[in-house]
C-alpha cells in the first residue's frame, strides 16, 4: 500500500494510504484531505482535483497530456508540475509520492 | 434558534454533499443521513458507462469509505422516510422511528419514468438509476447479441455505446427528431448520430415501441410503433425521470415539477430545504423561470448553497450550469443552457467528431457544447460564469478561438 503525502498550500501535510489501481484523487478524497474537491468524481471533467507532482517526483510520473492538460489550461495557477489527481492511478512505485495542492480550485 | 441537528432525507449525490458540506464549514452539530438503498452513498454517473465496461470497480464509486461517517459523525441510516410531521418538526420512517429536526433537507432525487406499455416487466428490461440496476444489468449486457434502446438521451446513448463496444447488435428508438434533442443543439445531435453509426448503432428517430415480446419469460422481441418487430435479447430504456416529491406533496409543501424552493433553495416552509434534482429552483439562467436540472454539478453546487445558508452565510443560487456525457470515445461537455437558443456558431469538425456549438438567444451567448474539446468547455465557464460580452458576429469570423477570446477579455 503505497503511501501518498498531500500538502495544502497553507503547510499541512497529509499521509494518505492509497490502494495500487486507485486513483490519487480517490485515496485524497477518502483521506479528506481538504483542498481536492473531486465534483465529477475522476471523470475528468471539472479540474477541481488539481495537484502539483513535487519536483522530486517530476521525472517519474508522466506530464499531463491531451484531454487532462486541456482541462489543466484552466485550471487555477497551473503550473509546468500541474496534473489532475483524477487521472493518476497508483502504481507500486508512487510509494513516497509528494504532491502540493494550489491554494483554491475554482 | 441555534441549529442542534440536521436532518437529510437522501443518500445520492446532493444529500451526502449538504453532509460533507456542514462539516467542512464547521457545524458540530447532529447531522442524521438518510438513504433507502443499501451500502455507503455513491456516484451514479458511471453506473450507465464505465461501471457497466468493468473499468471502475464498485468501491471506486464510493464517495467515502465507512470511517468517513464515523469520523464525521454523520449518521447514516439505512430507511425510508415515509412523513414529515412539519408541526413537530420530525421525519417518520418505515422502520417507525422518527428523527427530529431542526432543519431538514429534502435531497430525495428522481425516479425512472416507466416504460408504459406490455412486456415491460419482464426480466431483460432495465432502467438504469442505482447500482443494483447496473449490477444486474451488467453481465446481461456481456451477453446480449441483440440489444434494443428507448430513448436516445444521455443514459440511452451511453449504454448504446456500451453496448455497441460490447459487441452486440444495437437498435436505438427515439420518439423524437435527433438524438439528446431535449439537451444539445441540432448540430452537436448530429455529431452524435454519426458518431453512434460509426460505431455500429442503428437509429430509428419519430419511432416508439407497442409492445415487448417475451418467449418463456424472457425478451425475444419489440414491436416498435409502427409495426415492426426488433429482435432483442435485452431492452434498456432512458425515457426521462419524474421528481421524487411526494414526501414533499403529502406534507403539503409548494411543489413545482418537483419541490418549488426560492433562490436560496428554502421550500415553502422555512425549517426546510430542498436541492439536486428533486428541486425546483428559480434559475438565473433560464430567465428565473422555476427549473429543475438533473446533474452532478446542480447536485453539488445547490448541496454547498444550503450548507453555507445554514452556518450564517446565505447567498442565492447562481451556479452556473455544466453537464457531461460520455459515449465511446467522446466526452461531451455542456455549459449553460440552450433552452429558445436562435443561432449557432460551430467551431472545429462535426465530421471529426472535435467541435464545439456555441449557443446564443438573441445574440448572447447562453451555452456552449463541447465534444472532446475540454479547452473550449473550461473557457466557456469561465465565459459564462459573467454576462458574456460574445457575439455570434465575432464568434463566427475566420479563425476564432473560444479559448483566446476568454484570455483576451477577462476585464
Amino acid at each position: 500500500m503505497p503511501t501518498l503525502t498531500f500538502i495544502e498550500h497553507n503547510g499541512t501535510a497529509h499521509q494518505v494510504k492509497g490502494d495500487i489501481g486507485q486513483s490519487v484523487m480517490q485515496a485524497a478524497t477518502f483521506a479528506s484531505v481538504p483542498g481536492i474537491s473531486a465534483d465529477c468524481g475522476g471523470a475528468c471533467s471539472c479540474a477541481t482535483c488539481h495537484t502539483y507532482v513535487d519536483e522530486a517526483w517530476l521525472g517519474k510520473v508522466q506530464a499531463a497530456e491531451g484531454m487532462e492538460n486541456d482541462m489543466l489550461e484552466y485550471a487555477f495557477e497551473r503550473r509546468d508540475s500541474s496534473r489532475l489527481s483524477c487521472q493518476m492511478i497508483i502504481s507500486e512505485d508512487m510509494d513516497g509520492m509528494v504532491l502540493h495542492l494550489p491554494s483554491s480550485q475554482f | 434558534m441555534t441549529l442542534a441537528s440536521v436532518v437529510i432525507v437522501g443518500a445520492g449525490q446532493a444529500g451526502f454533499q449538504v453532509a460533507a458540506s456542514l462539516r467542512q464549514e464547521g457545524f458540530d452539530g447532529r447531522i442524521t443521513l438518510i438513504g433507502d438503498e443499501p451500502g455507503l452513498p455513491y456516484q451514479r454517473p458511471p453506473l450507465s458507462k464505465a461501471y457497466l465496461l468493468g473499468k471502475i470497480q464498485a468501491t471506486n464509486l464510493l464517495f467515502r469509505p465507512a470511517d468517513f461517517y464515523t469520523t464525521q459523525r454523520i449518521e447514516l441510516l439505512h430507511d425510508q422516510a415515509t412523513a414529515i410531521d412539519r408541526l413537530n418538526r420530525r421525519v417518520v420512517l418505515a422502520s417507525g422511528a422518527a428523527v427530529s429536526y431542526d432543519h431538514l433537507v429534502l435531497a430525495t432525487g428522481a425516479h425512472n419514468r416507466p416504460l408504459p406499455v406490455p412486456g415491460a416487466e419482464l426480466p431483460q428490461v432495465f432502467g438504469i438509476k442505482t447500482k443494483a440496476d447496473a449490477d444486474a444489468l451488467a453481465p446481461l449486457a456481456k451477453e446480449a447479441r441483440n440489444v434494443v434502446v428507448i430513448g436516445a438521451g444521455f443514459i440511452g446513448l451511453e449504454f448504446a455505446a456500451v453496448a455497441a463496444a460490447l459487441g452486440a447488435n444495437v437498435h436505438v428508438l427515439e420518439l423524437g427528431e435527433r438524438p439528446m434533442a431535449r439537451a444539445v443543439s441540432r448540430e452537436m445531435s448530429e455529431l452524435f448520430r454519426q458518431a453512434h453509426e460509426a460505431w455500429g448503432v442503428h437509429f430509428d428517430f419519430r419511432q416508439g415501441l407497442s409492445r415487448i415480446d417475451g418467449d418463456n419469460g424472457k425478451v425475444c422481441a419489440v414491436q416498435t410503433g409502427d409495426g415492426r418487430a426488433l429482435p432483442a435479447d435485452l431492452v434498456v430504456f432512458g425515457i426521462g425521470v419524474i421528481p421524487n416529491a411526494q414526501l414533499a406533496t403529502e406534507a403539503g409543501l409548494d411543489i413545482e415539477n418537483g419541490i418549488k424552493v426560492d433562490a436560496s433553495l428554502l421550500t415553502s416552509d422555512p425549517q426546510i430545504s430542498a436541492v439536486g434534482d428533486v428541486a425546483s429552483f428559480p434559475c438565473l439562467q433560464n430567465n428565473e423561470l422555476h427549473t429543475r436540472l438533473e446533474s452532478v454539478q446542480n447536485a453539488i453546487d445547490q448541496a454547498r448553497t444550503v450548507a453555507a445558508r445554514l452556518m450564517g452565510k446565505p447567498a442565492p443560487y447562481s451556479a452556473l450550469p455544466w453537464f457531461w456525457t460520455d459515449q465511446g470515445n467522446l466526452k461531451l461537455q455542456i455549459a449553460g443552457l440552450s433552452h429558445g437558443y436562435d443561432s449557432t456558431v460551430v467551431l472545429g469538425s462535426v465530421e471529426e467528431h472535435q467541435a464545439s456549438v456555441l449557443c446564443f438567444r438573441n445574440d448572447r451567448l447562453v451555452a456552449v457544447e463541447s465534444c472532446n474539446r475540454m479547452g473550449d468547455h473550461m473557457a466557456a465557464r469561465k465565459i459564462l460564469a459573467r454576462a458574456p460580452k460574445l457575439t455570434a458576429v465575432e464568434a463566427a469570423t475566420d479563425g476564432f478561438d473560444l479559448k483566446a477570446w476568454e484570455a483576451a477579455n477577462r476585464d
